[in-house]
């Protein structure tokens, strides 16, 4: 740990060295494209919100950018941001779970539950404009849902269902529900028999099982299931915008934030930087949570084995 | 998992729980009937409006969508980009993740976080990131400039799917003995690369080149900002003129993405794909 010494006379382009000098050595190097690349194009383009979120038109530092946050039309979008996320965040965890259980422990055939998690790597990507169109399809004016309640008299209004919030929660759900699948699986595959076993041979019931031994094990996981869908949700651009168009705007974060650099409108963009900030500390605090309870999630099953 | 079977005749002496075991059954199905409902139905519904039309069946969606220039000039766009991304990030994550394997283990939890970051960074502040960081430099100016801004955020989006199959692809085959067995045969780095490492990692590299183009090929926000002719914002701006054929678009795309996630699951066979989110 002195200075830093040329590498040892280089050994002709040698065999690999099994064991390594803890002082800095030229190996750092091979990763450096990789670093560089990183830098470039996430960490100082990251940075780059905040620094500008946080300084004023001369560079000094300030939080009066913040102050913007506090405009009607902002709190609005942030509201419904958050409502949305929360309302779709629960319900993927609820039918997800759900989905998951039955494709894990419910019994189902087994080419049955490969066939949903294969589906569901589809259908959690199956996001954006398509999606949209697809229930468009289903609950538009001219959708199927109208088309076959014809005859009934009834009609489902889609400006109510459908280019609303309610059908902002509905789509989404639409994805949150697959992503929920392909988190949850392994951790409720990673349930083991012998507990279940256990509990039953001390007299437990089914519902005892999964009220003291079963949830209180998957709590963690699902709370950081619960945390990744609010951040997904709420990140979500795309969707909102194919659906709502117009309107998208009081309805979301991110819309808020990409109208502030539109050409054509009147957009402020130190107010898109500072939102765009505000939404990194909301997903970072969201990430955070599902980090640390996945680290709580792992630590139980790795306490299991 | 027969190991520890000492419970069973335990578990015999208790009363055998086949009713529950029933009820479990019915609930399963019960489940897994109104998860599938809900899945399929958007797609039913998508498939019939883009067939039908207040005179009958029809696939002129799919004729006029198909012979419109614009949709393979769009396509193919997205799809160069996908293969550009695809090269870089191939080449950035291989030797990265092998230099890491082979001589410096202990950053690689720190290489595993770096890659997953991009999962959860918004491309939208990914995009307006960049905007902001390379504003007037000549990467902001021009067309090309944007598409290189554009071609660096697919980069980093496709990281996460990239690096974690390749990275479990390596563990699975001895890199230090292929390594050492390649050298001892006089090979340098430049060819141990190339005819030792990329061959048996080309699965891991085809499942997250697959991942990484039904991505490319779904995303809308980074090319819809950075104002580039990509195949998604195509198809928005179809909808509002041709609504019919932006459906049969949207089947098309979705078909293209089911095709690409099975390719990964037969050359994949059983091991266990990464998360697949994107497009939001």
């Amino acid at each position: 740990m002195t200075t830093i010494a040329p590498p040892q006379t280089p050994a002709p382009p040698a065999l690999v060295r099994t064991f390594r000098r803890p002082a800095f050595n030229i190996d750092w190097l091979g990763l450096l494209p990789f670093f560089a690349f990183i830098a470039a194009f996430l960490f100082f383009p990251a940075f780059s919100i905040v620094q500008r979120a946080l300084t004023d038109s001369t560079g000094t530092i300030t939080f009066g950018n913040l102050g913007g946050l506090t405009n009607p039309v902002i709190v609005q979008a942030y509201r419904s941001s958050v409502i949305v996320s929360l309302i779709t965040a629960f319900s993927g965890v609820v039918f997800g779970g759900l989905l998951s259980w039955a494709i894990t422990l419910g019994g189902l055939p087994r080419w049955l539950s490969n066939s949903v998690l294969s589906f569901c790597g589809v259908a959690a990507n199956f996001a954006g404009i398509p999606l949209v169109f697809a229930f468009s399809a289903l609950l538009g004016r001219l959708g199927l849902v109208n088309q076959l309640l014809r005859p009934t008299g009834v009609f489902i209004d889609p400006q109510t269902w459908l280019y609303s919030m309610a059908g902002l929660c509905i789509v989404y759900t639409y994805f949150q529900i697959p992503l929920m699948v392909l988190i949850m699986t392994p951790a409720l595959a990673g349930l083991r028999k012998e507990w279940r076993e256990a509990a039953e041979n001390l007299g437990a019931t089914q519902g005892q099982y999964w009220r003291y031994v079963a949830f209180p094990i998957l709590l963690p996981s699902l709370l950081g299931a619960t945390a990744l869908l609010f951040a997904n949700a709420f990140s979500t651009y795309a969707t909102t915008q194919a659906l709502l168009g117009a309107m998208a705007q009081t309805f979301a974060v991110t819309i808020v934030i990409a109208n502030q650099f539109r050409t054509d409108t009147f957009g402020d963009p130190t107010l898109g930087y500072t939102l765009a900030f505000s939404m990194m500390i909301v997903i970072g605090i969201t990430i955070a949570m599902y980090t640390y309870s996945r680290r709580i999630a792992e630590r139980w099953l790795r306490r299991a084995e | 998992m027969a190991t520890i079977t000492n419970a069973q005749p335990a578990a015999a002496a208790v009363p055998a729980p086949a009713a529950p075991r029933k009820r479990t059954i019915g609930l399963a199905w019960l489940w897994f009937t109104l998860a599938a409902l809900f899945l399929i139905l958007p797609l039913l519904a998508m498939v019939w409006s883009s067939v039908t039309t207040p005179r009958g069946f029809t696939l002129n969606a799919y004729t006029e969508i198909l012979a419109e220039p614009e949709f393979g000039s769009r396509f193919m766009f997205s799809f160069g980009a996908a293969l550009l991304t695809i090269t870089l990030s191939t080449l950035l994550v291989v030797p990265t993740a092998y230099w890491v394997t082979l001589r410096l283990p202990r950053v690689r939890p720190v290489i595993e976080f770096l890659t997953v970051v991009p999962l959860v960074i918004p491309p939208l502040l990914l995009t307006f990131g960049l905007i902001r960081f390379f504003n007037s430099t000549p990467l902001t100016n021009s067309q090309n400039g944007l598409y290189v801004m554009m071609i660096g955020a697919y980069v980093i989006l496709s990281f996460p799917y990239m690096y974690r199959s390749v990275d479990a692809g390596m563990q699975t085959v001895n890199i230090r003995a292929l390594t050492e067995a390649a050298q001892s045969l006089g090979a340098g780095w430049g060819i141990i690369l190339r005819r030792v490492i990329f061959p048996n990692l080309l699965v891991s590299v085809l499942n997250g080149s697959f991942i990484t183009f039904s991505i490319i090929l779904g995303e809308f926000v980074v090319s819809s900002l950075l104002n580039q002719p990509a195949f998604s914002p195509f198809m928005l701006d179809l909808s509002y003129r041709e609504a019919d054929q932006a459906t049969a678009l949207g089947i098309i795309s979705f078909v293209l993405t089911w095709i690409s996630i099975l390719a990964i699951q037969i050359i994949g066979r059983g091991r266990a794909s990464a998360n697949i989110t994107g497009a939001r």
